[in-house]
């Protein structure tokens, strides 16, 4: 399922929103708990118009401790409500690690399937805002690791929304990550409201090539777009290709691009080390190995804390420029 | 598969509220009447505690027989804490526990049999073998398992708390953790929800006096109840060795959960006959004889026998009668374990993620 051609146009975080209003709507069980999420609308205002639409029982501002804020989430999600807790930046996540990895990965498993921990973590990702480094890292790699954790990446509105309609739905612990500096990124939605989702493990190619598969997660999919469109110009057909989550991982629809492309650039903004672009790489030279011209590229985030200075901060994310110098090392030019 | 109790039970006020228009009587509380002066029930929790006693020999027994793979960490010495607080409950309020928390599983209803198959990595155990010793988890009774991270059910438990609050329903939820973890930052924070949402929750914290081999009161500062008072949460100290004294304080506290009033903090004081887990039999950091004084003037099952025999509510016949009638039925848990078959390999990856 793909973002349509024509409707009306909303910013990524109405999507979130919408998506929230109308799961909470659906279904009774379905709470926000965060930081500063019922009165003052969360810090980005995505939360924006809960409280008056659900009242404070089922929009609750909490404490700062994402530790129980999460521990709470898993609780609750273990005795018949869906939760959706947001940790208000990624960053916080290492707070929270103990609950969501040692707890919520593992109750279904470990209570060899008599429990289950419906639960949706929001969070955020993304470098750029000059936030520095503790409020800035795309940390998604960390729980992609976990077995038991599902982790949801979208690029664009339409997929935002379906996807976290799906996360609301789904029966495991599901890392919803938003990367903050696309918030106010248009797309389009169906027209109405009428109910969509998008299921997980599904792909979706966001620009069809032939030369080149680049696969970009979260805002890097705009940053590959923007290298393609660059590298139209310079006769470089680039496939983009958007796994939109990582866990579940669609690997057919990744495997069958590059076998096409026979090239192939992995884009994340998490580090580049040990990162999610190391994992997508692997699983591309262990499967399409006798179809490449040339070795899976990855392209993370600088393996440094990130800085503050625009001057510094800048050079340590992923850029279309980066993009497409990569892509013309490995079409030979 | 989601066999939680309260599912029988629920009457949500927020369904009440949906577009089906669910007529909902309001929360009625169900709770039994007291135990004390009931024969029967009384009868019952010394079975219930030299039940656990018996089984947690049992299995320390079949440990050093390599019979049970893994860790396993005993309770001998605390049934009372375990027996006195699930006492005071109903099949649907909920329970989580910890690495020593065999004494829990059995107080709040679990099967012998299934027990020692899930010690044994069987699959017709509790958690199919995949939990093991330390994750006993059985939710149709509501225990929403051991947890084998110390501190780590605390918040479960209070989101288990705030769910049932949210559900309308008069469900308490328990979290019985040791003094170790007590130190842990996620108390603080899980009594502070608690506190600040008045939500059904009793924190029971089992004070065994050691937390692995360092002495509490090494590493703990301060009185432990002011931690609960600080944040206005009911908090006291009791004999954690007089089983009756348990389920009192915990019938108290789960009657005010249940009127609505909030979470409790109760710190029983209590003792580990054996070590940590199996592997400091010599335990070098306490003395043998401060050992020899809990067990000879303090052990939960002969003060309660000497109470009930006092009172003319147990014979010595009749006591010798439950012992051999426990005595059978851990041999027959046992043997049912043992028979039972491991799991098949390709159970491995499943239930990783639900459906």
């Amino acid at each position: 399922m793909s973002t349509p051609t024509e409707g009306r146009e909303v910013t990524f975080a109405q999507a979130i929103n919408e998506a929230m209003h109308e799961e909470m709507a659906r279904d009774s069980s379905v709470f926000v708990m965060g930081e500063d999420v019922a009165v003052a609308g969360g810090v980005y205002k995505l939360t924006r118009g809960l409280l008056d639409a659900f009242g404070p029982e089922r929009v609750r501002d909490t404490p700062i401790s994402e530790a129980a804020i999460a521990g709470l989430a898993v609780g609750a999600a273990m005795t018949g409500m869906r939760p959706i807790a947001e940790i208000m930046f990624g960053d916080f996540l290492a707070l929270v690690m103990d609950q969501l990895v040692n707890q919520a990965a593992k109750v279904h498993y470990m209570s060899g399937g008599s429990l289950r921990v419906p639960l949706v973590i929001r969070t955020t990702m993304g470098a750029g805002r000059r936030a520095a480094a503790q409020h800035s890292q795309s940390l998604c790699a960390w729980l992609a690791h976990i077995p038991g954790l599902k982790v949801v990446l979208p690029s664009t509105p339409f997929d935002a929304k379906g996807l976290l309609k799906t996360a609301v739905r789904d029966n495991n612990p599901v890392i919803f990550f938003e990367d903050k500096m696309m918030y106010q990124k248009k797309g389009l939605l169906p027209e109405g409201s009428a109910d969509y989702t998008v299921p997980f493990g599904c792909a979706d190619v966001k620009r069809s090539g032939t030369d080149v598969t680049v696969i970009a997660t979260s805002s890097m999919v705009h940053v590959a777009l923007e290298a393609a469109d660059g590298l139209a110009r310079e006769g470089i057909d680039a496939e983009v290709i958007d796994p939109r989550t990582l866990t579940p991982l669609d690997e057919e629809t990744l495997i069958h691009s590059v076998k096409k492309t026979s090239r192939c650039i992995v884009v994340d903004e998490g580090y580049q080390r040990f990162g999610a672009t190391a994992e997508i790489a692997a699983v591309v030279g262990e499967k399409a190995f006798y179809y490449l011209d040339a070795p899976v590229h990855r392209i993370g985030a600088m393996d440094v804390p990130i800085p503050f200075s625009p001057a510094l901060e800048d050079q340590t994310i992923p850029s279309p420029e980066t993009v497409m110098t990569v892509a013309r090392k490995l079409m030979g030019r | 598969m989601i066999p939680l109790s309260h599912r029988d039970t629920e009457c949500s006020r927020h369904q009440a509220d949906s577009v089906q228009k669910v007529e909902c009587m309001s929360p009625e509380i169900t709770d039994t009447p007291p135990i004390t002066a009931n024969t029967k029930a009384l009868l019952d929790l010394y079975r219930q505690m030299l039940t656990i006693r018996e089984f947690e020999e049992k299995a320390q027994d079949l440990y050093s027989r390599a019979l049970i793979p893994g860790l396993l960490h005993s309770s001998v010495g605390q049934e009372a804490a375990a027996v006195g607080v699930c006492a005071a409950l109903r099949p649907d309020d909920y329970v989580a526990s910890t690495h020593r928390g065999h004494g829990h599983c059995i107080a709040k209803g679990a099967d012998l049999g299934k027990m020692f198959a899930e010690l044994f990595g069987k699959a017709e155990g509790y958690c199919r073998g995949k939990g093991g010793s330390m994750h006993i988890a059985n939710p149709d009774v509501g225990n929403l398992g051991a947890n084998a991270i110390v501190g780590g059910n605390i918040s479960i438990v209070t989101g288990a708390a705030l769910s049932a609050k949210m559900r309308g329903t008069d469900q308490v939820a328990v979290s019985f953790f040791g003094d170790g973890a007590l130190n842990q930052g996620i108390v603080l924070e899980s009594m502070n929800m608690a506190a600040i949402w008045r939500l059904p929750v009793i924190f029971v914290c089992e004070n065994n006096q050691y937390g692995e081999y360092t002495p509490m009161e090494q590493v703990t500062a301060g009185e432990v109840i002011q931690r609960g008072k600080a944040l206005g949460i009911s908090s006291a100290a009791f004999d954690g060795m007089d089983v009756l004294e348990v389920y009192r304080a915990t019938r108290e506290s789960v009657e005010r959960a249940r009127r609505g009033e909030g979470p409790s903090f109760l710190v029983f004081s209590t003792y580990r006959y054996y070590g940590h887990g199996m592997s400091d039999r010599d335990r070098p950091y306490r003395t043998r004889e401060e050992e020899k004084e809990w067990r000879q003037s303090r052990d939960p099952l002969d003060r309660f026998a000497a109470h009930l025999m006092d009172n003319g509510q147990m014979t010595s016949s009749e006591k010798d009668r439950l012992h051999k009638e426990i005595g059978e039925l851990i041999h027959q848990a046992v043997e049912f374990g043992m028979e039972a078959a491991y799991p098949d390999p390709d159970e491995v990856s499943k239930h990783v993620y639900s459906d």
